[in-house]
């Protein structure tokens, strides 16, 4: 049977892309952003997940505003990299495991999360920033190392699914992938956030303390972490960091003991928090494969 | 009963909601075309005849043509969809920050490299009015 491992959690700001695919990394403005991915880049590559599960939303790229699926699941054979108005990243093209995906996403419904079916996808930076961060820089000729199912979350128009949804969302997609026959390691992705926010006049709101609050009540209250208010999110975390209820469709599929592997906070990333965490079941620690 | 916007007291912010989406819908989505090439050749050829084909309102299509990036926010934008016109001319996301807070540039990436702004002083709308702030 496939099993879900670990979760990450981790931001997608695009100019993290932008920086990756300029050669910008170690400018004295990004070194310290991305210093704190080298210990995730080694632990990936011992993890060797055969699939990631990647939560994250589309910024108004594919999902114009003629539909807004609260949640979807790409269902496709590959995803590429989608132009977002300064031409598409220059990453591989992302392929899925389409059989898991179907499994996936027959095995949601019934579990009475009707989400919507993406059979034709482009994929934009919050897709492909958190693997550029985790895998590092790989070209248009590479392959990314794993396979990678999306899951995309509506957070741009009000309202995002509640944390609670989101929570038990990510119960339902464990439950989806231990029913698939294949053994498989499976990592799960949130993306998006961590405070920022990109409009209007109080543009630039930042809120680390909110922020480290967040990330530590991933271990020690999760439950009580997904009930928190979306007015919560906008005005602590700003208009944009309401992104951050995709972390909870992560931290509901884990276990409910769960270790910190390894965390990193930095300030800034252009307009927002960068924040990353990795959550491992307690009792796969130690665990060979 | 209507749905209580318990987040309209937030300074500096629209939040956008389905009111929002739907006042910015034509407008929305003439800024999400700008994201592919061919798109953007004709816009830059010809703004006016480009933007006859989104029956948007008289107000939105000259905050478009101004580039009053505060504005089409006011008139039922999204950023994620005004960036892409943003993107269009050139102007990334904290270049566009720089132009909607009034900071300028320089003085908003200056904020951003020490930390932000502080939610101190910037969570409820009456704390803005009360230092004069809108
Ligand atoms: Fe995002």
């Amino acid at each position: 049977m496939a099993r879900i491992t670990a979760g990450v959690g981790c931001s997608h700001v695009p100019a993290i892309g932008v920086a990756m695919d300029l050669g910008k990394t170690d400018e004295p403005y990004w070194a310290p952003c991305f210093a704190g991915f080298e210990k995730s880049r080694e632990w990936i590559k011992e993890a060797r997940p055969d699939v990631i599960v990647l939560v994250y939303n589309d910024h108004c790229t594919v999902f114009d505003a003629s539909f807004i699926p609260t949640f979807a699941l790409g269902c496709a054979a590959e995803f590429a990299p989608a132009d977002e108005g300064w031409g598409p990243r220059p990453v591989p093209v992302v392929r899925n495991h389409q059989v898991m995906a179907s499994h996936i996403a027959q095995s949601l419904i019934l579990d009475e999360f009707d989400i919507t079916i993406m059979n034709e996808m482009e994929v934009d930076h919050g897709l492909t920033v958190p693997l550029s961060l985790m895998f590092g820089n790989l070209g248009v000729d590479d392959e990314w190392p794993c396979l990678v199912i999306p899951l995309c979350v509506n957070v741009v128009q009000y309202p995002a699914p509640t944390g609670n949804r989101c929570y038990n969302l990510g119960k339902a997609v464990r439950r989806a992938v231990e029913s698939f026959d294949e053994d498989l390691d499976v990592v799960i992705f949130g993306t998006g956030g961590m405070s920022h926010q990109l409009q209007y006049k109080r543009a630039g709101l930042i809120n680390a303390e909110w922020d480290i609050q967040f990330m530590d009540r991933l271990t020690s209250d999760p439950v009580g972490l997904s009930q928190t208010p979306h007015v919560e999110y906008l005005r602590e975390a700003g208009s944009e960091g309401v992104e951050l209820v995709m972390w909870h469709i992560m931290r509901g599929a884990l276990d409910d003991e769960v270790e910190e592997v390894h965390r990193h906070y930095h300030v800034p990333a252009s307009n927002t928090a960068v924040g990353h965490i990795i959550l491992a079941n307690r009792r796969d620690l130690g665990a060979s494969r | 009963m209507a749905l209580k916007k318990d987040y309209e007291d937030i300074p500096g912010t629209l939040v956008f909601d389905a009111d929002r989406g739907r006042e910015g819908y034509h407008l929305n989505q003439f800024c999400i075309s700008l994201r592919l090439q061919r798109n953007r050749d004709a816009f830059n050829a010809d703004e006016g005849a480009y933007l006859d084909r989104y029956p948007m309102t008289a107000e939105q299509r000259k905050a478009v043509v101004d580039r009053d990036w505060n504005r089409l926010l006011e008139l039922g934008g999204n950023i994620y969809y005004t960036s892409k016109l943003g993107a269009n001319d050139g102007i990334t996301f904290q270049q566009l920050a720089g132009l909607m807070t009034g900071m300028g540039n320089e003085a908003y990436r200056k904020m951003m490299v020490d930390g932000g702004r502080s939610p101190e002083g910037n969570r409820y709308q009456h704390e803005w009015d009360e230092k004069g702030e809108n």
